[in-house]
């Protein structure tokens, strides 16, 4: 680990606030040069400062403003906080507070614009929960939050009671004076609002955590075990009516006509409300809001794209050209020059659409007043979606409230906000009724802005019993361009998820080219768990392993041998341990194979071993190694490898979308299954902290998942699998 | 119509034909049990009908009469949960949490009448609830747990 403690003002400034009631503790907005003039006026310190932690005579409340969608990162902000605040995070208050600038993400831009992120971010306040972000962004950030808010406290106590405060303590929720008195913070915050903020604090050092690093309790273990959680969709307000709608699956495309006289008639139905992507209804309750809205005879508009699979499949060959050439940033020696000699393997790989189906449908409660417009969501992206719908509505901006709710899941589908738009639009329709907008599956599973497909072309060559050249080719389309233009921030120039997962990886090639050809939008696409390492990943690590073989090298040894990244190398070598690794052939019948992919800076090795049976292959053991630098939370970094490496699996078994007149043919979970338990192996997962830099866990052991499965099936077969889903081309258990 | 719900007689007046789930949900407020697929494939809205596990979507309301109708909120409390639930807060079974109400009745009622199950009993009841976070090794260990939080009671 890197040299944390010093850091302490890395481009934020942590500060007080007096509130009604008592103190809120957290980052000030923009500190321009120039006086910010409505600072001169303001009576309440909230506008101007971001809190994290507010205390007030009623209690301590601490604020988390990076999106819980199943990963944990309430709880893990909540304890970052309170490891150096002193309380305890079981019994405080918990809020996602409002959107604002303050809480902007320098992490996740960071990726595509190395170095660029912390000042970038901070200018666009760009409030995005996503990259496996959360901790890398936080975890200096809000310990020296509360480490400024404990030491103002203590400061405070020290003049109330004319102490020194050297000899103050503190402890869960207290200042412990000398004597053994407790003094709360909620009796000290009016007082403490009203100090200068101690703001030199040095952050503790790891030997002294109390939370850090070891099994944290979730805090919202027990309400998600008793039914008692509410998320979005249970969202319930007096006089709520219930809405859903049905938009052009050829998403942007429109409506031609509809006939809805049948469904205007039908029992419990309020209103059919003309929406721009379609038609809702508004009903008395979710079900007769369904059963209505099928009832409506819709004729769409065709799409700008192409209408189906086969075609867009087309399109990706055609732009594997020269001139569509859009990103090449790894061209170590020349394959060119390699390939003129020798014997050159080639093969092609594709990866499919895929949708991210959490199991919460999108939803969204919107309640439209003369006062102000309210959301009630679940999101990744708080602030654009009040841009969008500021825009959207002409209202100003500051009537846009956007209230958070907890997430059914995500795995990067509350990046796009076209449904919260949409509740607006059907709410607006019904000023004063609250409106709770509910999409069918079928609804969800035709618009969800897909993982783009992509198509990879791969050359390589072995000299003696080493890997010598590797070339790839990558095809699809930008996603950068698609997804970042829905938000307003037009990508320009090349789009490095084209070659994300292939070109950054730890290795040394003799001659190693990746480059990036990019196709036209076609189905609007967006990041889906672990981005563009999903696929690329997968490409680049199947190949090696053809490569590997041809040369009759050892998988493992091999990728040691080229490994050129210290920390990488130790995950491999680690992976090889625990998997009591001894080769890809364990005995007839059985396969072992391994895949490496370091995404979001981290490197992960996975092992997996399968049995072909008279039923299919079946998936006994998967052996993790990742390096995160430093594990904070070991029972929920567990749980997060064990959930990206089953969706991993479980997508790369069975599971795509196939576009057949714009719509996808796969509309609920019976044609698009993932993984379920019985097909669940036996995972085991080990966390390293070499690395230099703390990072995040929900993404990267998802990419490693794929190619390690369909490296063990032709250990155990002979067999290649270079399309997803391998269901097309083997059985599985 | 009449429902026997929690061991509570409620009043709908809806139709025959609504899923007991959509019932539940809008019309009474029991929103623990949820909605994923609606076709039977995700089992999020698992309840116990007579004690057994049902799929609440595929059940109209009107097919119900006097049968007792349990959901996740009638098993247990964050006070006092059941010892599935408690045995899925000890291991940290939640990640979105979403379909958990569906697992938790579904292994409550496989335990009722399988006390002591394989681990291919384990496969066979669990498998028509998904979980989208990938949560199904935790859901083994707390069925295990549970296993023996009960056989110890
Ligand atoms: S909602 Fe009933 S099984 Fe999915
Ligand atoms: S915990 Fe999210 S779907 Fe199961």
């Amino acid at each position: 680990m890197g040299k944390l403690k010093t850091i302490t003002r890395r481009g934020f400034l942590v500060g007080s606030a007096a509130i009604a009631g008592g103190a809120a503790f957290g980052v000030y907005n923009f500190k321009t040069p120039i006086k910010n003039p409505l600072l001169a006026d303001l009576k309440n310190g909230e506008v101007a400062l971001t809190p994290f932690i507010k205390i007030t005579s009623d209690g301590v409340t601490l604020i988390t403003p990076r999106a819980d969608k199943g990963q944990g990162s309430y709880s893990m902000q909540m304890y970052l906080l309170a490891e150096e605040l002193d309380v305890d995070p079981l019994t405080v208050q918990q809020t996602p507070g409002k959107p604002d600038a303050a809480y902007y993400n320098g992490v996740v831009i960071d990726e595509g614009a190395p170095g660029l992120g912390e000042i970038v971010g901070k200018l666009t306040g760009m409030q995005i929960t996503g990259g496996s972000s959360t901790v890398p962004d936080m975890f200096v950030r809000l310990r020296y939050a509360g480490a400024v808010a404990r030491e103002t406290l203590k400061l405070a106590a020290a003049n109330k009671f004319g102490a020194d405060v050297a000899s103050l303590k503190t402890e869960n929720g207290s200042v412990v004076l000398a004597d053994g008195r407790r003094v709360p913070y909620t009796e000290l915050a009016s007082a403490a609002a009203s100090i200068e903020p101690v703001q030199d604090v040095t952050l503790r050092d790891e030997k002294q955590w109390r939370y850090l690093g070891k099994n944290m309790q979730r805090v919202d273990i027990t309400p998600k075990s008793t039914g008692t959680e509410q998320y979005g969709i249970d969202k319930r307000m007096k006089g709520m009516l219930f809405a859903t709608v049905r938009a052009n699956p050829a998403m942007g495309a429109g409506v031609a006509s509809y006939d809805a006289s049948k469904a205007e008639q039908m029992l419990g139905v309020e209103k059919v409300v003309s929406i721009q992507s379609g038609v809702a209804v508004i009903a008395t309750n979710t079900w007769l809001a369904f059963q209505a809205a099928n009832a409506i005879d819709i004729v769409w508009n065709n799409g700008s794209f192409p209408s189906s699979s086969a075609e867009m499949w087309r399109v990706l060959e055609d732009h594997a050209k020269p001139e569509f050439q859009n990103v090449q940033r790894k061209s170590d020696g020349d394959v060119d020059v390699a390939f003129e000699s020798g014997e050159v393997l080639e093969a092609e790989y594709r990866a499919p659409h895929l949708a991210h189906a959490p199991l919460e449908p999108m939803n969204a409660v919107v309640l439209v007043t003369d006062e102000a417009i309210d959301i009630w969501t679940g999101t990744q992206i708080p602030r654009f979606i009040e841009d969008h719908v500021a825009a959207a509505t002409g209202r100003d901006k500051t009537e846009i409230r956007l209230h958070v709710e907890p997430m059914g899941g995500s795995f990067g589908r509350r990046l796009e906000d076209t449904y919260v738009l949409q509740a607006v639009e059907i709410a607006q329709a019904m000023k004063g009724t609250p409106v709770k907008m509910t999409w069918s599956r079928e609804e969800d599973m035709a618009h969800d802005y897909p993982r783009p497909m992509a198509l990879a072309k791969a050359k390589g060559k072995v000299s003696g019993k080493q890997i010598d050249a590797l070339k790839l080719d990558l095809v699809s389309a930008s996603l950068m361009g698609s997804q970042m233009g829905r938000l307003g921030l037009p990508a320009a120039g090349p789009d490095a998820m084209l070659t994300t997962g292939a070109d950054d990886q730890p290795f040394a090639f003799n001659h190693y080219q990746v480059t990036g050809y990019k196709a036209p939008e076609m189905v609007p696409i967006s990041s889906w768990r672990s981005v563009a390492a999903s696929q690329n990943g997968f490409f680049h690590e199947c190949f090696i392993d053809e490569l590997v073989s041809q040369a009759g090298a050892d998988p493992i040894a091999e990728r040691i041998r080229l490994c050129n990244d210290e920390v990488s190398r130790k995950v491999l070598e680690e992976v090889a341990q625990i998997s009591a690794w001894s080769g890809a052939n364990p005995e007839q019948g059985r396969g072992r194979g391994v895949a490496f992919v370091r995404s979001f800076g981290v490197p992960v090795a996975e092992v997996i071993d399968v049995t072909m049976t008279d039923d299919g292959i079946r998936i006994d053991n998967v052996f993790v190694v990742a390096d995160v630098g430093k594990v904070l939370d070991p029972i929920n970094f567990e749980a997060q490898v064990y959930g990206a490496v089953i969706y991993g699996l479980g997508h790369a078994i069975n599971s795509e979308l196939t576009y057949e007149n714009y719509k996808p043919q796969q509309t609920n979970y019976h044609t698009y299954q993932g993984m379920r338990l019985y097909q669940t192996p036996n995972i085991v997962v080990k966390g390293l902290e070499n690395a230099e830099k703390i990072r995040g866990i929900g993404e990267p052991g998802l990419p490693p998942a794929a190619p390690a499965l369909a490296n063990a099936i032709f250990a155990a077969t002979g067999k290649r699998m270079r399309e997803m889903p391998f269901n097309k081309h083997i059985d599985f258990v | 119509m009449k429902l026997n719900i929690n061991g509570e007689e409620r009043e709908v007046e809806v139709p025959n034909e609504m899923p007991l789930l959509w019932v539940l949900r809008d019309e009474l407020g029991l929103s623990g049990t949820k909605y994923g697929c609606g076709i039977a494939q995700c089992g999020a809205c698992t309840v116990h009908l007579n004690g057994m596990a049902v799929r609440s979507c595929q059940i109209p309301v009107g097919a119900i009469g006097t049968s007792s109708v349990t959901t996740i909120e009638g098993i247990g409390t964050p006070d006092e949960p059941h010892p599935v639930q408690q045995a899925w807060i000890d291991d940290q079974v939640a990640q979105c949490g979403y379909c958990q109400s569906g697992q938790i009745m579904q292994a409550a009622s496989m335990l009722k009448m399988n006390p002591n199950p394989s681990d291919e009993d384990i496969d066979k009841a669990m498998s028509g609830n998904l979980c989208r976070c990938g949560s199904y090794p935790r859901i083994r260990e707390a069925i295990r747990r549970a296993v023996k939080n009960i056989t110890e009671a």
